[in-house]
């Protein structure tokens, strides 16, 4: 039996998701920032956590932006086979969702032509990343993705040779070299295997987990917590002023790769994790 | 009903109820941590130092690492788009649209402002991306830049000869930022929307100095204070 979704749902849902993901910070992260400041040894910091926490509030509060940069809009979609999407394009009613959001939010409009950087105006095309499942149902996500932490996170082809060892220091290395940069706090989102492009989807996936979740692996889950333990040690700290509060969770995600390749992908999220969903 | 069953329809009542004290007790905990929280950042505030733009070359060079700042005046925001303007202008000889001697630009792009507000959320972007215009800003008389995160080699020399600071806000804190910006207009470049160079009029707006006139790092020393690996 299909089940019809009409196009004007999907339009609405994406733009309340766009809206409610920029006011109002997952309870998770608020949580983080209390653990954060009980277990933070620098006074700087934990007056920074702080602020972070008292921004939040002003937020959801006021119904603000949580940070000026509302992002890139990407949204991941799981649509359940049996779904029949009526009265539209599901791609344009993603868009179109979008616009809405952005401007009736407002929120800021950050997508620009790569070479001219001339602002498309109403932050589309959103990046939109659509999976097929069981079911009658479509599961959509909104997932603001500021430049700042983005412009941070990278994509390597390691040789098969340097194995585990070579995943950790890569990803260590890259958050030691983004300093500052990345609004720290910050959380990463790792993805190993796959192809090119598959370690970087991976990667932007993990970081839709819930903070303290870890990946039902418990070899992978071992690994996560080794290199929080690791990035914990960089001592940049809250903004960077330094500190213990580097990171509030490392997120792993492992698929198969070829025999010849060890694709690995860092994505780096600021302390404004913003993700919502919603079921239709 | 049995004198048991009465008992256990008695026994749930009171466990609801107290279950409802519980929540409101635990609400009210909240709420007094998120007052306490307030009430500290407002101490704090007392043990900063006040300064008002434009700053001479004097308040530069007294400011050091580490140092709360809180600013009031105007501050000037522009980022990547602006600056390439004000750039393109130096290279071609000709004249700035504003007068950047002794001013503080804030890379920002906010949000939209909703009715009735100044401005949006307006928190800092990431500056290495105008390091390659502040050197020559620096030279022209420019004395400070708020934004976040490191700077080149070829900044924090000009900040060092030229006597200019580099102050860091916290980045992501938008909305707590904002509080601080009591007016805002587009001053040059309307088309670059976000990115139009706006004249802010803020009231302790609070900063921190990450690079002083001496070329010290607040970044470094901050890491290295706390660094293990």
């Amino acid at each position: 039996m299909t089940r019809e979704i009409p196009a004007q749902e999907i339009i609405k849902v994406v733009k309340d998701l766009c809206v409610d993901a920029n006011y109002n910070l997952g309870n998770d992260v608020l949580l983080a920032f209390d653990q954060a400041i009980e277990n933070e040894k620098s006074e700087t910091a934990r007056e920074v956590l702080r602020e972070l926490k008292e921004n939040a509030r002003i937020a959801r509060e006021e119904k603000a932006p949580i940070c000026q940069d509302c992002g890139l809009a990407v949204v991941f979609m799981e649509i359940g086979q049996d779904v029949h999407i009526t009265g539209g394009d599901l791609k344009a009613a993603i868009n179109e969702g979008v616009r809405q959001g952005y401007e009736e939010g407002y929120l800021r409009k950050s997508a620009c032509n790569p070479i001219t950087r001339k602002n498309t105006g109403d932050n589309t095309p959103a990046i939109i990343h659509l999976e097929i499942v069981p079911g009658d149902k479509i599961r959509i996500i909104v997932a603001p993705k500021g430049g700042g932490s983005e412009n941070m996170s990278r994509v390597t082809m390691l040789t098969p040779a340097a194995g585990m060892e070579g995943v950790k220091d890569f990803v260590v290395n890259r958050v030691k070299e983004s300093g500052s940069n990345p609004c720290p706090p910050t959380i990463i989102g790792i993805g190993v295997g796959g192809t090119f492009e598959r370690s970087a989807i991976l990667a932007k996936k993990a970081l839709l987990r819930t903070l303290g979740e870890r990946n039902p692996d418990p070899e992978l889950a071992k690994i996560e917590k080794q290199i929080f333990a690791r990035i914990k040690k960089l001592g940049i700290g809250p903004v960077g002023y330094g500190g213990t509060t580097t990171s509030l969770d490392v997120f792993l995600e492992m698929e198969p790769c070829h025999i010849a390749s060890l694709p690995v992908a860092v994505n780096i999220q600021c302390h404004a994790a913003r993700h919502k969903e919603a079921v239709i | 009903m049995s004198r048991g069953e009465t008992q256990r329809g008695s026994d749930i009542v009171l466990l609801f109820v107290v279950r409802c004290l519980l929540s409101v007790v635990q609400y009210e905990h909240n709420e007094l941590n998120e007052h306490n929280e307030h009430e500290q950042l407002e101490e704090k505030m007392s043990q900063q130092i006040r300064l008002t733009t434009p700053l001479t070359t004097e308040d530069a060079e007294k400011l050091n690492i580490g140092d709360k700042v809180l600013l009031n005046g105007v501050l000037f925001t522009g980022r990547d788009a602006a600056h390439k303007r004000l750039f393109d202008l130096i290279q071609d000889g000709k004249e700035l649209p504003i007068d950047i001697k002794g001013q503080v630009i804030y890379y920002v792009g906010p949000t939209p402002a909703k009715p009735g507000k100044p401005i949006g959320s307006a928190g800092p972007t990431t500056s290495y991306r105008m390091d390659p215009y502040s050197p020559k800003l620096i030279e022209l008389g420019l004395k400070g830049m708020i934004g976040k995160g490191n700077r080149s080699q070829a900044v924090i020399d000009a900040m060092k000869q030229f006597r200019a600071v580099y102050f860091g806000a916290t980045g992501g804190a938008g909305a707590l930022i904002a509080k601080r910006i009591k007016k805002a207009e587009i001053v040059v470049y309307p088309d670059l929307g976000p990115e139009a160079i706006r004249r802010l009029e803020v009231e302790d707006f609070p900063v921190t100095v990450i690079n002083d006139t001496k070329g010290n790092d607040l970044y470094v020393e901050g890491m290295r204070q706390y660094a293990e690996e």
